[in-house]
């Protein structure tokens, strides 16, 4: 089982330290970690952060490496992250883009012909289910296509680490779902997920563990519904919840009122 | 393979050899150009004439000769490498901005040339051994380079995104107008139309002389621009993407400022100012092939040349028995093309 080890952490953006000495639990492979709190808790830096495209100072360790000493090819080998938004007048192809992922730097089993290059991308696309799109051009895909399209560019290198930052916030419910459920199947192939949500009823759902932040600092942590608790949620939303157990006997999350 | 796989592979294969097939035509589209170009002119040659004396000199007459060899054929050629250079520099710009408005001319490098060709015009100071015609190209040349070195430094400092760059180039831009002025106003009167009339961009300037030079860096430059298309595509997905894909922007960045500073530079140093092109030839190289820049930037190669070509053409077409400087005609041209390609895209 491999891990990743954040151990005093500080990041943040020139000038705007947002994240300072923060030590997260291991995050383990074959799990889909997903890190929640409200808006500026500093979940998206923490995901960049790893990412490697924030300077850090402190450790975000892959099995015992440190991912911030390494080229960023090397880190490219290990960890991959989808941004929250991508541009949208992009005159390329699905198709295309993917393959630019797999071509912007080199790649031990993308070295290949073209023929297996082109075999994997479609495998991707197959997978992540949007085959029929493979030819569209990305300026003239919906908002929730872009981010599918997103996700297929992100996934297609094999990562190890795949870091996720809100793929859900463009889909519709069924989408939703959908991602939830490749989420956990990468995870199942033996990779780190970890993503940043905001619906934390997909978190309770889809997620083995939550990480729950807020102001840049762990809030709570555990199994979902030991992280997401009335007494955290009220805490870091100011919110009053309810978690209940619905009647296929999974945790439902009800909102009642501000505090 | 599944049968879905099969059909997007033979999609795939088609939208690539499409894409081919536009290059091979804008290609002869160029061509085509290029040879009308040297057809037309001032003296009266027949097209018969031009053949000969490309193609079997020793059958004409020397004046006939003399005129395509040593006139037309310069003037046209120029007008290939300095279109084919300038809309590959903003080619590349526009990516490595991430933004579709750049041009080595929005970012104040044309700019930063002008004073410098001002500079030997108005009060004859140059770098020292340099003289006479070539103190106007070294200038033009040293102030665009240093101009792109000066937005290189930026863009290596911790936090300077690519909006950062544009509003920097902007400063450049009003900052060496503001010089320019200054000596435009300190100018003789012989010197300022001589300033005006290099500020305009003319193609006349050609010779055997300077169109090798700028042809070698020009076929120094385009392989490497080639061998990025790959990390460029990627960077076009966005930033965090890209380097998350293994591109080291950075680096990547500044490599593409060089090559856009020697293009821009070499192409300003010896034909003046001629705006358009950067920006026009990109945009119409990528409407008609899309963005992958393995496709994007030749096509921007042979966008941008044809465009010169046919605003080369015109200049010389225009009013009879004069050549108007090709600067003015690139807008007057290239601005209806453009316009016209942006709502054809919008209706479709």
């Amino acid at each position: 089982m491999a891990t990743l080890q954040i151990t005093d952490l500080h990041t943040g953006y020139p000038g705007k330290p947002i994240i300072a000495g923060l030590t997260l639990p291991p995050m383990v492979s074959g799990e889909v970690t997903v890190l929640t709190g409200p808006n500026a808790a500093g979940k998206s830096t923490l995901l960049r952060a790893i990412a490697g495209l924030l300077r850090i100072k402190g450790s975000v360790a892959y099995e015992q490496q440190e991912l911030s000493r390494m080229s960023s090819q090397k880190r490219a080998e290990v960890v991959s992250f989808m941004p929250q938004s991508v541009p949208n007048d992009i005159n390329l192809s699905v198709m295309e883009a993917v393959i630019s992922a797999l071509k912007a730097s080199p790649l031990d089993a993308a070295t290949g012909a073209n023929e297996q290059l082109h075999k994997r991308a479609i495998a991707i696309l197959e997978r992540i289910g949007i085959p029929h799109l493979a030819l569209e051009p990305l300026n003239q895909l919906s908002g929730g296509q872009r981010q599918m399209a997103s996700l297929a560019r992100s996934v297609v290198r094999e990562p190890k680490v795949l870091l996720l930052d809100e793929p859900t916030s463009a889909l519709d419910l069924r989408h939703q779902l959908k991602v939830m459920r490749l989420a956990q199947s990468f995870a199942a192939d033996g990779r780190i997920v970890v993503m940043v949500l905001h619906d934390l009823n997909l978190a309770l759902r889809w997620a083995h563990r939550v990480i729950v932040m807020d102001k840049g600092a762990l809030v709570s942590h555990g199994r979902p519904t030991d992280a997401v608790t009335p007494e955290v949620i009220a805490q870091v939303y100011g919110v009053q919840i309810r978690v209940e157990t619905c009647t296929l006997g999974l945790p439902n999350l009800i909102v009642d009122r501000e505090l | 393979m599944s049968t879905t796989a099969a059909v997007i592979e033979k999609g795939y294969r088609q939208q690539f050899a499409k894409r081919i097939a536009l290059l091979c035509g804008l290609a002869v589209a160029m061509l085509l150009s290029f040879f009308f170009d040297m057809v037309v002119g001032p003296s009266t040659l027949s097209t018969a004439d031009v053949f000969k004396a490309i193609f079997s000199p020793d059958s004409i007459e020397l004046s006939s000769r003399v005129i395509v060899w040593e006139v037309r054929m310069p003037y046209s050629l120029m007008a290939l490498l300095v279109g084919a250079s300038l809309s590959l520099a903003g080619c590349e710009m526009q990516t490595i901005m991430n933004n579709a408005m750049a041009s080595p001319f929005t970012l104040g490098v044309s700019a930063a040339a002008s004073f410098g060709a001002a500079l030997a015009i108005v009060i004859g100071v140059s770098l020292p051994g340099v003289g006479g015609d070539w103190m106007v190209v070294v200038n033009a040349f040293v102030f665009a380079f240093g101009a792109t070195l000066l937005l290189q430094a930026l863009s290596s400092m911790r936090g300077a995104g690519p909006e950062g760059l544009v509003l920097f180039g902007i400063a450049l831009v009003f900052t060496f107008n503001a010089f320019t002025g200054i000596m435009q106003y300190m100018a003789s009167a012989e010197a300022l139309q001589q300033f005006i009339f290099w500020s305009l961009g003319s193609l006349t300037k050609a010779n055997w002389d300077n169109i090798p030079l700028l042809f070698a860096l020009f076929a120094i430059i385009l392989p490497f621009s080639l061998a990025s298309s790959w990390q460029l595509t990627a960077l076009r997905l966005g930033e965090d993407s890209a380097r998350s894909f293994g591109v080291a922007v950075r680096r990547l960045r500044f490599l593409s400022l060089l090559r856009i500073s020697l293009l821009t530079a070499g192409s300003v140093a010896f034909v003046g100012t001629i705006g358009f092109i950067g920006l026009v030839g990109p945009h119409i190289a990528k409407l008609l092939i899309g963005e992958d820049h393995r496709f994007s930037l030749p096509a921007s190669v042979l966008s941008g040349a044809l465009i010169m070509s046919l605003a080369s053409l015109a200049s010389k077409a225009i009013v009879a028995g004069a050549i108007i400087p090709v600067g003015i005609v690139t807008s007057l041209i290239g601005v209806p093309v453009f316009i016209a390609l942006i709502l054809n895209k919008r209706k479709r």
